[in-house]
Formats: structure tokens, C-alpha cells, sequence
């Protein structure tokens, strides 16, 4: 498990310096993901432990946003203040995105299975 | 021995004690969030928040003595979003198969993401400033935040808003997806992971395996589409 973990932590290392070096304005993380997505590519398999690991962060994913989350108490001011534009913009944006991406990726997936 | 007021004060300003509090609280909004039977609208993370932000100010805590103790989970959102490689591979065959579906409903989801929230925000009244903070929101938080620093924009203001669209993406998501009648896992993890990044792959995580790696791609995809389109389209308007 603690070699798996230093893994993912090399494969995120990888990705933060690729980021930083070459000025990409991806996360580190992301890059990372992509590069152990590469390794399991070539290995061809999954590891058990890889997998364990893995999903022990991946069920626990919820929980690693609320540090974050608590950041929204700096900002009541100002959120109070344009209340109604970022509310209406999330809500609005929020829903269509979800109703387009999704209508469009059956849409697609529908017209090729068809043919 | 102190008395345990002292020893309160000096707990308080001490990283375990809101290192503890975040897992409590997200323990109890996760025990909320079973009861009632996995409705999507007890979000844990947001009931989480709710209960943070009700005891710092009860304490009279601000954010970054809270942070203190809290970055220790925070940190680990870097090596979580590295997991979602495992969950991408599994799903690999089904990814590939439909490489064509997923890039063109990607870009599409992303551009409608831009366009609707700069243009409702807006419509009502918003600054440029505020057009700025809000135009990258359905990106995973620190590409969104870079970008909106570039547009001039507020970043911490930008991360707030980042997760409120995850949230609400999470609670009403699966509501919205069963009244349009799409049952496909995967064209719904992907819906989620477009519009509402980590925290919507979070919760399609829970839900299914598909939609999670699905969600998980469209979050890495989408921070890539976001960073590209949004200063162009910003260009063409302001």
C-alpha cells in the first residue's frame, strides 16, 4: 500500500514539474493522472494493491473538497452583494451543461450505433 | 495541571482540532446523507461546510488558522485526482469506443458552460470583474483559478464558485439527468464531470463505476477545453 501510494505520489511529482516546466495551464494532478494512465497502459494491468489504494482515496474524494468549501465564509460579503447574477449564472449554466452534454453524448453514441 | 479552558485555548489554535472538526462534521453530513437514503440533495460536502462555518464562527476562527489543520486532507485532492487514472483504465474499452462522442459532447458541454454562465451573470447586472471570476467555473479549481487571474478576475473568489457549481451540479445533477431520461452511465458521469468537475466525479463515484471514470475523464477534459476556450471567447467580447 505505502509503495502504491508513493506511485501516485511520483506520478503527481511528474505532472507538477511537466506543468511548471513548460508553463501548461493544466493542474499537476491532471498530468499526473495521465501519466500513471500511460503506466497502466504499458504494464497492461492493474496492480491489486494500485487498486486498493486507488479507490480507498477515490471513496474518500467527497471529503477532500470541504477544506476547500469552508473557504466560502471569506467571501459572504461580496457574494451577498451580487447575490443574484453568480446565483442565476450557476444555476443556469450549471443545469444546461449538465442537459446538453448529456443529450448530446446519447444523440451521438444513438447515430453510431445506428449505421 | 492547566485548567481545561487553557487547554481549550491552546487545542483550538492547534492543527488537530480543525484537522478533527472537518472529519467529524463530514462524518455527520455522511451519516445525514445515509439516512436519508442517499438523496442527492444531503450533499455531505455541503452539510460539511455548513457545520465548518457555523463552529469558526462561533469560535471566532478565521480561515487560514482553520486551513492550517484542514490542509492535510486538502492535500490529498492531488493524489485522489492522480486515482482517477485506475477507474479510467478499467473503463478503457468503453472510453475508446466512443472517443468521437465523448470529444465532441465535451467541447460542446464546455462551450455551453462558458456561454451561459458569462451570459446569465451578465444579464443580471454582473461586473467585469465578476464576469471574469465566474467565466471558468465548471473547471476543476486551480485551472479555473489561474484562468480567471489572467482575465482579471478574483481567484479565491473563483474557487468559492468552483464548488458551489460542483455541489449544485451534484445535488441536481441525477434529478435533471432522470427528467431528460438518460440512463446511460456513462453519458451521465460525463453530463456531471463537464459541468461540476471533482465533486460531481466524486459523487458519480458512489453512484457507479462508469459514470466515475466517465466524470473523472470529462474533469481532466474539461480543465484543458476551459483553459483554451475561455480566453479566446473572452477576447472576442471584452
Amino acid at each position: 500500500m505505502v509503495g502504491y501510494f508513493t506511485l501516485i505520489l511520483v506520478c503527481q511529482l511528474i505532472g507538477e514539474l511537466v506543468v511548471g516546466t513548460f508553463g501548461i495551464s493544466i493542474p499537476g494532478p491532471v498530468v499526473g493522472m495521465l501519466v500513471l494512465f500511460s503506466l497502466l497502459l504499458m504494464r497492461g494491468k492493474i496492480p491489486k494493491g494500485l487498486s486498493k489504494t486507488a479507490d480507498g482515496l477515490l471513496q474518500a474524494m467527497s471529503l477532500l473538497f470541504v477544506p476547500a468549501g469552508a473557504g466560502v465564509m471569506m467571501h459572504f460579503k461580496l457574494l451577498g452583494e451580487a447575490l443574484l447574477p453568480l446565483s442565476a449564472a450557476l444555476i443556469v449554466s450549471t443545469s444546461m451543461t449538465i442537459i446538453v452534454t448529456a443529450l448530446m453524448m446519447r444523440w451521438l453514441n444513438r447515430a453510431g450505433t445506428d449505421e | 495541571m492547566n485548567s481545561i479552558q487553557e487547554t481549550w485555548v491552546y487545542l483550538n489554535a492547534s492543527p488537530l482540532f480543525h484537522l478533527t472538526l472537518t472529519m467529524v462534521a463530514f462524518q455527520a453530513a455522511t451519516w445525514l446523507f445515509e439516512r436519508g437514503g442517499r438523496n442527492p440533495l444531503l450533499n455531505p460536502v455541503l452539510g460539511a461546510v455548513i457545520v465548518i462555518v457555523l463552529v469558526l464562527f462561533a469560535t471566532n476562527t478565521d480561515y487560514a488558522t482553520y486551513f492550517e489543520g484542514a490542509q492535510f486532507v486538502h492535500f490529498l485532492l492531488g493524489p485522489a485526482t492522480v486515482s482517477l487514472a485506475i477507474p479510467l483504465y478499467r473503463q478503457w474499452d468503453r472510453v475508446r469506443g466512443s472517443a468521437f462522442a465523448i470529444g465532441a459532447s465535451l467541447l460542446t458541454g464546455s462551450l455551453v458552460a462558458i456561454l451561459t454562465t458569462v451570459g446569465t451573470a451578465w444579464l443580471f447586472g454582473g461586473s467585469e470583474t465578476l464576469l471574469a471570476s465566474i467565466a471558468p467555473k465548471s473547471a476543476t479549481a486551480p485551472v479555473a483559478m489561474a484562468i480567471s487571474e489572467d482575465l482579471g478576475g478574483l481567484p479565491s473568489l473563483t474557487a468559492v464558485l468552483v464548488i458551489v457549481s460542483g455541489i449544485f451540479g451534484a445535488m441536481f445533477g441525477p434529478l435533471l439527468l432522470n427528467l431528460i431520461g438518460v440512463k446511460d452511465w456513462g453519458a451521465r458521469g460525463l453530463a456531471v464531470g463537464t459541468a461540476s468537475h471533482g465533486i460531481g466525479t466524486a459523487r458519480a463515484l458512489q453512484v457507479n463505476e462508469t459514470a466515475g471514470a466517465f466524470s473523472g475523464l470529462a474533469m481532466g477534459l474539461n480543465a484543458i477545453a476551459t483553459a483554451l476556450l475561455v480566453p479566446i471567447l473572452w477576447g472576442l467580447f471584452f
